[in-house]
């Protein structure tokens, strides 16, 4: 086992363990806007760490080079997408969660 | 390793599938159907690499572009009632 696979099994682990906790996030928390939070960084870093892990296992190739694209295409994309959600939701009159006045829990 | 992975990606893609059938109001579908399709552009990224072809990241490419492209058009559509 060399060093490569190593680095390729910690950069995966780490990955998915962004993106299981991403997608926790989207499941429980209490409204619209907190759940954009999960879906914009998180689960775009698990990806970059899972596609950062595919590169270093391969090596330096063209395969490589379209990891890499896939990589700063992801990067532009997601946050954009998570930006016009939020923009739309907010347009057609989507109110923020607030805690209930008098409760303190 | 990277089986492994593919497993799990794919029980977070059953979790987020929970909130595309529930959710509450139509952008929280749009928000999971995004996320799954991301997900599924690193599920074709690494199916390529266990079969050892290649070409599935072409695939993984093309799919970002028509996911981002099919969220925004969507998102379009619900803000402005058309595409035009």
């Amino acid at each position: 086992m060399d060093i490569q696979a190593i680095i390729t099994g910690i950069l995966l682990a780490l990955g998915c363990f962004f993106i299981v906790v991403s997608s926790i996030g989207i499941v429980r928390f209490p409204d619209f806007y907190s759940r954009m939070h999960p879906a914009g960084k998180s689960d775009t870093l698990g990806q970059l760490l899972v596609l950062s892990g595919l590169m270093i296992y391969e090596g330096f190739s063209l395969v490589s080079v379209k990891l890499l694209i896939i990589i700063v295409f992801i990067f532009i994309a997601n946050p954009t997408v998570t930006h016009a959600l939020a923009k739309a939701a907010y347009v057609s009159g989507l109110k923020p969660w607030k805690k209930e006045e008098g409760k303190n829990d | 390793m990277f089986e492994i992975a593919a497993i799990v990606i794919v029980l977070g893609a059953i979790l987020v599938l929970y909130r595309a059938l529930k959710g509450p109001r139509v952008y929280d579908r749009a928000l999971a159907v995004n996320i799954i399709g991301t997900k599924t552009v690193i599920l074709l990224a690494l199916i390529g690499f266990i079969y050892e072809r290649p070409h599935f990241l072409d695939i993984a490419l093309v799919y970002a572009l028509i996911n981002f492209i099919a969220t925004i058009a969507f998102l379009k559509y619900m803000e402005t009632g058309g595409l035009d």
